[in-house]
């Protein structure tokens, strides 16, 4: 039981860090049904970012532990401006390589987002090179002991940051005026602009969003694993997408719970069948539900009247 | 008295095809004009033109004096330019209530909204009652109402309606039609899109007849009323 427990744990922490990243997949395929690949590799920068803003400020992977407000105030300073400039990134990928593209056939702007992410992987592997790079590890890390469950510190961090992360977007998405703009011209493209909604503009802010959480996810995952690669994006890419269309592809609740889902599966597959066959087991979910269910566990199925 | 809005030579393509060829047509100030015109004529381009969901290549739109021929949809709302377009396009998976926030969306006088709200529920007692249903839920005559109502909520200088009646019981073509005349009490000119080309005519107080993305003939709704061709191909008569 207790090992159940902690692996339930492990799989919501990791499964966390797949619903943010899930979270942009989904933006941005309910908004101009796109799915950005490039996506995955925005989170990888996310991370190789925090190295680089860490290092400005001094803290590298020595070792070094900075307790106390400090710490969590770097933190907080890392992982606000990876946040702003993965979003930034974002932004710059939809409007150079998807704005031109969006009315052409859909197989034009796909083939353009692996051709970004291929950019991506390349800029990143000249910059910190092709092997595993180590991410400071710089906060203290106490384990707390809940009868037989151990929970540290970086993994309550994981779980806490995405959780709020995802209840903070539930709350744009619903009540402001943006994310309004947003879910309708997800919607329905020209009835928006005949509100007066500039589909462009929110496009944009979707795409800054999105990559904005994978820029947090970034961060985490970095603080969760200790390390981080220019491929890293690939895997957790895919398994965020497997997510994504499991919870429903562009249904931001669903995002959230089959990345949750795909993090517990992982966990238990790991820990009662083999560590070997964790992605056989994901990315055959993700084969059954393209089939079984292409509209995923909360993918609404309204009839569209004319 | 002088135009609200104007077309001057108006021509819109989709790709190669040319849908519009050389439109030229004016809405006075306070006045409804009938734009009728069969299947595939070009008015729900001409409406989508003057929203700029489409770009006219050759010609001039101009609202109140400004131009606004290359202005972007948003800014073409923000200006009082309001459609309720064909098909009535509501947010399926938003409640009456969103749909008709959004409507509002492009205002800057968020106090009023409310009262708005209100004045369409009164126009509408129908909406009321379902406010919280999502819009892909309404019936097709509901559906409609919203598409009014989204639209008076922008509180438009100028409604563009592409056939409100479309698909509705006949009653609720007469409620249609009477809420029409009411908008336009207001003051709110309104350029009317109508398959029933009689009842818009008799709302009417000009007409335009659009033939394969020609205008063929234009008057005054009580001459084309009495006009022979109109009446054998727009009124059913012979
Ligand atoms: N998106 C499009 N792409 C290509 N051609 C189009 C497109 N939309 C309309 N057309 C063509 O433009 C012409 C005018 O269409 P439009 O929709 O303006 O007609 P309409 O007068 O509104 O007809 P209806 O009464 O059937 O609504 C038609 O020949 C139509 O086939
Ligand atoms: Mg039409």
């Amino acid at each position: 039981m207790a090992i159940f427990l902690q692996q339930l744990i492990n799989g919501i922490a990791q499964g966390g860090m797949y619903a943010l990243i899930a979270l942009g997949y989904t933006m941005v395929y309910g908004i101009v049904e796109l799915i950005n690949f490039a996506h995955g590799d925005v989170f990888t920068l996310g991370s190789f970012l925090c190295i680089a803003i860490l290092a400005l400020l001094g803290v590298s992977a020595s070792g070094q532990i900075i307790a106390g407000w400090q710490g969590a105030l770097i933190a907080l300073l890392v992982v606000v401006l990876a946040a702003l400039l993965c979003g930034v990134i974002g932004v710059l990928i939809e409007r150079f390589a998807y704005r031109r593209l969006r009315n052409a056939p859909r197989l034009a702007p796909l083939i353009t987002a692996i051709g970004v992410s291929f950019l991506l992987q390349g800029v990143m592997r000249n910059w910190k090179g092709p092997s595993e790079i180590s991410f400071p590890q710089f906060l203290p890390n106490p384990t707390f002991a809940f009868g037989g469950v151990h929970i540290d510190l970086r993994e309550l961090l994981v779980v806490i940051v995405s959780i709020l992360m995802m209840v903070a977007l539930q709350f744009f998405i619903y009540n402001t005026k943006l994310g309004k703009a947003m879910r309708a011209s997800a919607q329905d493209r020209d009835a928006a602009s005949l509100m007066g909604i500039n589909v462009n503009t929110t496009i944009a802010w979707t795409f800054f969003i999105g990559s904005a959480l994978a820029g947090v996810a970034g961060f985490i995952s970095g603080m969760y694993f200790g390390t981080t690669m220019f491929t890293n994006g690939y895997q957790a890419g895919l398994k965020a997408f497997t997510a994504a269309v499991l919870g429903g592809i562009g249904n931001i609740a669903g995002a959230m719970l089959g990345g949750f889902l795909i993090g517990i599966v992982e966990a238990m597959t790991a820990q009662y069948i083999s560590d070997q066959w964790t992605n056989v087991v994901v990315f055959s979910i993700l084969v059954l539900i393209l089939v079984l269910r292409p509209s995923g566990l909360l993918g609404e199925q309204l009839p569209e009247k004319v | 008295m002088s135009a609200v809005l104007s077309l001057v030579g108006v021509e819109t393509f989709y790709g190669r095809i040319q849908a519009l060829r050389g439109i030229s047509l004016d809405v006075r100030a306070g006045e409804i004009v009938a734009l009728i015109g069969g299947n595939g004529a070009g008015k729900t381009t001409t409406l989508r033109t003057i929203s700029g969901l489409v770009r006219a290549a050759h010609g001039r739109i101009t609202f109140a004096g400004d131009d606004i021929t290359h202005a972007m949809p948003d800014q073409i709302v923000r200006m009082g330019i309001v459609q309720a377009p064909e098909g009535r396009r509501i947010f399926q998976r938003m409640t009456v209530l969103e749909n008709l926030e959004l409507g509002a969306y492009a205002r800057a006088d968020g106090r009023s909204v409310r009262g708005d709200m209100d004045d369409v529920f009164a126009l509408f007692p129908r909406l009321a009652e379902r406010r919280s249903q999502k819009g892909g839920t309404l019936s097709g005559g509901e559906q409609q109402m919203l598409a009014i109502g989204r639209a008076l909520m922008a509180r438009p200088k100028i409604l563009l309606l592409d056939e409100p009646s479309l698909g509705l019981s006949p009653i609720l073509v007469e409620t249609i039609f009477h809420v029409i005349a009411d908008i336009n009490k207001r003051g709110v000119p309104i350029l009317l899109i109508e398959q029933n080309a009689r009842k818009a005519l008799q709302v009417a107080a000009r007409g335009y007849v659009l033939e394969t993305g020609t205008i063929v003939k234009e008057g005054t709704a009580a001459d084309l009323l009495a006009d022979d061709d109109v009446r054998k191909a727009y009124l059913g008569e012979d």
